[in-house]
C-alpha cells in the first residue's frame, strides 16, 4: 500500500505569539509537527508495518520544515519530500494546487493529513486535495481500519460518532484520538538521516506562478488585547458563590438583547 | 454590477441551527445596494418547514433539497446538493458555519468552483467596497484580517460571533423553490452513527460552557459539571489534561489543539491554565475560574475567580443559580 502524509510543520502550542515588523516572530521559537499531523504519520507507519508499503512525506513549506520531515522519517516513514518555493503564497487555493501537481503523479492508495493546522487553523488544504484529485474523503476520524480496496473510519462529528466505509483510494484527516504518536528512537533517529530526501520547485514541478495566484490576502495580523486579571471573591465558598451569581445576573442579562 | 450570495443554512435533527442564522447575518452584513441574499437549505427532511421560518428573514429565494441521502452527511451528497444551488444562483459569495459539517463541506464548493476561501471569521467590515474579514491565527492567540483578491469566494463563519439575523417585516416573503436532488454516486457510506451527544449542546454554539481540567479527578468527577451545565443549558468542555488522563473524550476538548470556544460564560473548574488551553477559550465573554491553587495562571484571565475546590464550589453554585432561576 502506497501512503502519503500530508505535512505541516508549526509552532509549538506552548509558544506564546509575539509580532516583529507585521509578521509573527519565528527567533527562538520551537517548531514542531503540526500536532494532528503527527497522528497521520503515526497512523501511516502503524498501516505500512500491518500491511506492507511505504510511507511517503508531502510538505509544502519553508526550508526550516526539513527538521519536521527529519523527525517523522525517525518516527519511521520511508521517505520525504519537500517543496520549498518563496513562491508559492500563503494560501490554501494556491498550496493545494501545489500539492495536487505533485500527488496526480503519485497514484497513492492512501493520503493522510491533520484535521486542521494549528498555526492558520483554515483546515482547508487537505480537503481541498482530495477534491481536485477526484478521490473521496472523510475528515476528522479517530478510527481507521484497512481491509482489501476499502477503509472503514470513525468520524468524530461534533461529538457523534460516524462509522463511514470509504473505497480507496481516499483521503483522511487526523483527529485527537487516532493513536498515540511514538517518540522517534534513537536508532529511528540515526535511520532518518540515510533515508531519500527530496527537494523541489515550482520549476521541477513544471508549476509557473501564474497558476497559483492567491485567492486571498492577509490586509493585518494583530494580537488581540490581553486580558486583565479581574477579581478573586473571597469568603465563605457559600457567600463567594451567591456573589458570584449576582455578579453574573447583572453582568449577562442586559447584554444579551443587545447587538 | 450585483452580487449573490449564496447562504447555506445548516439544519440538525430536522431543525434550522443558531448559525445558520448567523450565517444569514454575515451575508446581510457582505451585501450592498443592489445585491441579492439567497438561501440553500439541504437535508433528510424538514426543509419545508425551516424555509418557512427563513421566508420572514428578507431572503430573495430559498432554495431547498431534501432526500434521504442527506439524512446524514457524506462530502458527496451534500456537494452535490450545494452544487445544484450553486448552478442555479451562480453566486459570487456562498457562505457556510464554521461547524464539523461546514469545515467539511466549504472546501469541496472551493475547491470544485475554483474559489479561495477565508476559514473561521469571527467579524465582518466593509472596506473600500470590499469585504475585510477577521479570523484567528494559532486559535486566537493572533489574529488576521484577510481580504479576497478573486471572486467567486467562500467564507466558513465561527459560531456565536456573528450576530444573527432578524426576521425583516418591511421584506417581501422569501420564494421558495425546490431543487431537484442531483443522485451523485455516493462514495462513502455512513454505516452508523453513534450519537453521543443526545440532548446536550454542541460546544462551540453554546453560550455557557462548564469546562473541568485535571482537578477533576476522575469521569465521575464530571458529574457536577454536567449538573450545572444542564441547569443552564450549556455544554461541558475539558482541558488537555483532562482528556490526556483519560476522565473524558476527545470531542470536548477545548484548546489550540481541540475546540475553540467563545461563549457569553466560560466556567473553568480545575483547570490550572496551561497557553494551549488558553487559546481555546480566551475570547470568551465573561470568564470563571475555581480553582484551589491560587497562583494557577487561569486566574490571570479570569473576570471572577473562586480559590476552592470544585466539588465544594460547583454544588454551591448549581444551588445558587437553582434558586435564582425558580
Amino acid at each position: 500500500m502506497k501512503i502519503v502524509v500530508l505535512l505541516k510543520q508549526t509552532l509549538d502550542t506552548e509558544e506564546k505569539i509575539t509580532l516583529d515588523q507585521g509578521a509573527v516572530c519565528e527567533d527562538g521559537v520551537t517548531f514542531v509537527i503540526n500536532p494532528y499531523d503527527e497522528y497521520a504519520v503515526e497512523e501511516a507507519v502503524r498501516l505500512r508495518d500491518e500491511h506492507g508499503g511505504s510511507v511517503k512525506l508531502l510538505s509544502a513549506g519553508p526550508e526550516r520544515t526539513a527538521e519536521a520531515l527529519r523527525t517523522a522519517l525517525a518516527m519511521g516513514a520511508d521517505e520525504a519530500v519537500l517543496i520549498t518555493d518563496e513562491r508559492i503564497p500563503d494560501d490554501e487555493y494556491a498550496v493545494s494546487k501545489v500539492l495536487h501537481t505533485y500527488l496526480v503523479r503519485e497514484n497513492a492508495d492512501l493520503i493522510l493529513g491533520g484535521s486542521f493546522s494549528v498555526d492558520r487553523g483554515g483546515g482547508q488544504v487537505a480537503v481541498r486535495t482530495a477534491t481536485l484529485l477526484g478521490i473521496p474523503h472523510a475528515g476528522s476520524i479517530t478510527k481507521l481500519t484497512v481491509s482489501g480496496g476499502s477503509a472503514e473510519v470513525h468520524r468524530d462529528a461534533e461529538g457523534d460518532l460516524e462509522v463511514v466505509e470509504v473505497p480507496l483510494p481516499a483521503l483522511f484527516t487526523a483527529q485527537q484520538g487516532l493513536n498515540e504518536p511514538r517518540y522517534p528512537s534513537l536508532p529511528g533517529i540515526m535511520k532518518a538521516k540515510k533515508k531519500p530526501f527530496t527537494r523541489l520547485t515550482l520549476d521541477d514541478l513544471g508549476l509557473s506562478p501564474n497558476e497559483i495566484q492567491p485567492a486571498t490576502k492577509q490586509a493585518a495580523l494583530f494580537l488581540p488585547p490581553e486580558r486583565k486579571a479581574g477579581r478573586i471573591l473571597k469568603g465563605e465558598p457559600a457567600a463567594a458563590v451567591q456573589e458570584l451569581v449576582s455578579l453574573l445576573r447583572t453582568k449577562v442579562q442586559p447584554d444579551t438583547t443587545a447587538d | 454590477m450585483s452580487q449573490f450570495l449564496l447562504v447555506f443554512a445548516e439544519m440538525r435533527e430536522g431543525k434550522l441551527r443558531q448559525v445558520a442564522l448567523e450565517t444569514l447575518g454575515a451575508a446581510q452584513l457582505l451585501a450592498q445596494e443592489g445585491d441579492f441574499i439567497r438561501i440553500v437549505l439541504a437535508a433528510g427532511s424538514n426543509t419545508a418547514d425551516a424555509a418557512a421560518v427563513l421566508s420572514a428573514y428578507g431572503a430573495e429565494i430559498i432554495y431547498t433539497i431534501e432526500d434521504e441521502d442527506l439524512e446524514h452527511y457524506t462530502p458527496d451528497a451534500y456537494a452535490a446538493a450545494i452544487q445544484a444551488a450553486v448552478s442555479e444562483a451562480q453566486p459570487t459569495v456562498v457562505l457556510f458555519g464554521h461547524t464539523a459539517l461546514g469545515r467539511d463541506l466549504a472546501p469541496v464548493i472551493a475547491s470544485s468552483m475554483g474559489a479561495g476561501q477565508i476559514s473561521d471569521v469571527t467579524s465582518i467590515e466593509i472596506k473600500d467596497g470590499e469585504g475585510l474579514f477577521t479570523r484567528p491565527l494559532y486559535a486566537g492567540k493572533a489574529f488576521e484580517k484577510r481580504s479576497f483578491t478573486t471572486r467567486p469566494a467562500v467564507i466558513t463563519i465561527r459560531p456565536n460571533n456573528i450576530a444573527a439575523a432578524a426576521p425583516d417585516a418591511s421584506r417581501n416573503p422569501s420564494a421558495i423553490t425546490e431543487l431537484a436532488y442531483p443522485t451523485p454516486s455516493l462514495r462513502s457510506v455512513v454505516k452508523n452513527v453513534v450519537r453521543k451527544t443526545t440532548g446536550s449542546i454542541d460546544l462551540s454554539e453554546a453560550n455557557i460552557v462548564i469546562s473541568g481540567g485535571r482537578g477533576v479527578k476522575s469521569a465521575d468527577g464530571f458529574k457536577p459539571l454536567e449538573e450545572l451545565a444542564g441547569l443552564l443549558g450549556g455544554a461541558v468542555g475539558a482541558s488537555r489534561g483532562a482528556c490526556d488522563a483519560g476522565y473524558c473524550d476527545y470531542a470536548l476538548q477545548i484548546g489550540q489543539t481541540g475546540k475553540v470556544v467563545t461563549p457569553e460564560i466560560y466556567i473553568a473548574c480545575g483547570i490550572s491554565g496551561a497557553i494551549q488551553h488558553l487559546a481555546g477559550m480566551s475570547q470568551s465573554r465573561i470568564i470563571i475560574a475555581i480553582n484551589k491553587d491560587p497562583e494557577a495562571p487561569i486566574f490571570k484571565v479570569a473576570d471572577y475567580g473562586i480559590v476552592g475546590d470544585l466539588f465544594d464550589i460547583l454544588p454551591l453554585l448549581t444551588m445558587e443559580f437553582r434558586k435564582v432561576l425558580n
